[in-house]
């Protein structure tokens, strides 16, 4: 085989060791599906209403406010899911499993490209939960059968993004609960942005920041492709800044593991 | 891979490590012939891990030159980790896994095939006697079971050498001893083995070479047998009754170190049955009361004390 060839190989066998992880720790990905569709609930059932009203749409109301808030809720699905990638590099990373790997040879690169299309797998699954839930509620997209592959292509580059990152984050942490706190601005940002409400209802220095922080355009740009409202620029922003993160999160993680592992 | 026979499995020359300002390897000069047990022994912090880290290519080293199964480790580290296995002082195995599914996630990444990587598994089960283990997970394994699959799991690949840090350390005696029985066959099947311990009594049975390793740097190096010859042969130690028989005991004896507030002296002596008889004489003529009395054959203390001329837990207590 070539070389080429046994990275493929690795990665692989370490994708299957990655699902493997996820079948026998389900409460990691409960809590990636859980928790987005705990939040959907708790703001369509609980606040939907006045939420709603306060969109002054045609048909405000709870059915107005589902409609808005589903794709910030797919969004934040993506963010949880990243954090449940946090956790599983950072347990990999605390056990002597890692260091067995760096004696062996195998491609470096497989670990991790293993755990990342690991989690996109999760975090695809989980999107899919978390819109079957939606549709449970009521949720109707408008979308086409373009819209729906833009939405998955934009869900996708998001995932890939975060994920990475987070590769980094896992990494960059000593413990487990590090790992697990250090993402959770990254949770916070849908909120601080277009997800759950439309910036221009902001004061004016939290607008600037919910209108300039990459949550937005992805959030937008979903919007757009799922209830066909105008995507406009923003499907290129998210884009960018899409690729900007996972740039930076992949050199970053790399980095990370090919450093020397800290002496005991 | 062949190796001549005068090829050495491991050699290390001059090698450097730091963390900081603190200095953990000065300088080792290291060599291992192939099919034999190297061990390097030493007390905790005296740079073992490291140079085992070192030469499994885990981590890089500041200075020196190393090879490792023919190979360069810096020039060379995928060369070296295809002829290497290295079992932690903490095992490396993956807990969410049952011990079968580590042994075939290992013969996945040795690319061995479907078939193969679940013979060598099977086999290796049965030889380890984890054959009950096989569908557990590694998460509910006792300790000695744990280090069983880890050195399994390494040894799928079929390594050429084998790295051993600390194997027993925390092991119950009998899962020591059934470690003891593993290397002892490995090392018959013409693998090279370094091992790291504490224990003197471990590398007293297992090692043809032992080198002590003290802050970082070899301070003795040979047999077994060579070794003891350097150190004291241990010490009788008698209880007094009060201070003046400490006193006059300590004048009769003459060389030897007292504890004047316990009422102890040492007395070197190799523990025969003569050698005790004619002490108890000696005190026996000078009517010398004697309240209690144990023998001490050497151990790493004594070794330590020997090579270095300081107790091995000095360093514990500087910190």
């Amino acid at each position: 085989m070539t070389t080429l060839a046994y990275t493929v190989s690795d990665a692989a066998t370490m994708l299957r060791r990655s699902l493997r992880h996820m079948l026998r720790y389900p409460s990691l990905t409960f809590f990636v599906v859980g928790i987005p569709v705990v939040l959907m609930l708790l703001f369509v059932c609980v606040f939907g209403g006045t939420m709603g009203a306060g969109l002054g749409g045609a048909s405000s109301g709870r059915a107005e406010y589902l409609r808005y808030v589903v794709p910030g809720i797919i969004v934040l699905t993506v963010a949880t899911a990243a954090q449940g990638t946090a956790i599983s590099i950072a347990m990999d990373m605390t056990e002597g499993i890692i260091s067995r790997f760096r004696t062996m040879a195998i491609s470096r690169a497989s670990v991790l490209t293993g755990h990342v299309v690991g989690s996109m797998i999760q975090t695809m699954l989980g999107i899919a939960a978390v819109i079957g839930a939606a549709l449970l509620l009521g949720f109707r997209p408008a979308a086409g059968p373009a819209g729906w592959i833009g939405a998955i292509g934009v869900l996708a580059m998001t995932a890939l993004a975060l994920i990475w990152l987070c590769v980094a984050l896992g990494m960059v942490t000593k413990s487990v609960e590090a790992a697990s706190n250090l993402p959770m601005p990254l949770m916070l940002l849908p909120f601080l942005g277009s997800g759950f409400v439309p910036t221009a209802s902001m004061p004016a220095g939290m607008r600037w920041f919910a209108e300039h922080q990459p949550f937005t355009p992805i959030i937008e740009a979903l919007r757009g492709l799922l209830t066909g409202a105008p995507v406009g620029s923003s499907a290129a922003v998210a884009l960018a800044w899409c690729a900007g993160i996972t740039l930076f999160g992949y050199l970053w993680a790399r980095a990370l593991y090919n450093r020397d592992p800290v002496a005991r | 891979m062949t190796m001549t026979a005068s090829t050495p499995a491991i050699t290390a020359v001059g090698l450097r490590k730091s963390f900081g300002d603190q200095v953990v390897l000065d300088g080792i000069d290291l060599q291992v012939a192939e099919g034999t047990v190297f061990a390097l022994l030493g007390p905790n912090g005296a740079g073992k891990t490291t140079t085992v880290q070192i030469l499994s290519t885990l981590i890089g080293a500041d200075g020196g030159e190393m090879r490792v199964a023919g190979h360069d480790v810096v020039k060379e580290p995928d060369a070296v980790r295809a002829a290497i296995a290295v079992t932690g002082q903490f095992s490396a195995v993956d807990n969410l896994l049952t011990g079968e599914e580590n042994l075939i996630l290992m013969a996945d990444l040795h690319h061995l095939g479907r078939r193969e990587g679940r013979r060598r598994a099977a086999d290796l089960l049965e030889r380890f006697d984890l054959a009950e283990a096989a569908t557990k997970r590694a998460v509910t394994f006792s300790g000695g079971m744990r280090r069983r699959l880890d050195l399994a799991m390494g040894l799928i690949g079929e390594p050429r050498v084998v790295f051993l840090d600390e194997p027993t350390t925390g092991l119950d005696p009998r899962s020591r001893r059934t470690m003891w029985q593993i290397i002892r066959d490995l090392v018959a099947g013409g693998v090279t083995i370094f091992l790291t311990t504490q224990y003197l009594e471990e590398a007293d049975h297992l090692a043809d070479l032992i080198a002590v390793l003290d802050r970082g740097k070899l301070v003795a190096e040979g047999t077994s047998a060579e070794l003891k010859r350097l150190v004291p042969g241990g010490h009788i130690s008698l209880q007094l009754a009060d201070p003046a028989g400490l006193e006059r005991a300590a004048r009769t004896l003459g060389e030897v170190s007292r504890d004047d507030e316990q009422l102890i002296l040492q007395v070197p002596s190799d523990g025969g049955v003569r050698s005790l008889r004619a002490l108890l004489g000696r005190l026996d003529d000078e009517s010398i009361a004697v309240e209690g009395l144990s023998v001490h054959t050497p151990d790493l203390d004594d070794v330590f004390l020997a090579l270095t001329g300081h107790p091995d837990n000095q360093k514990e207590a500087v910190r």
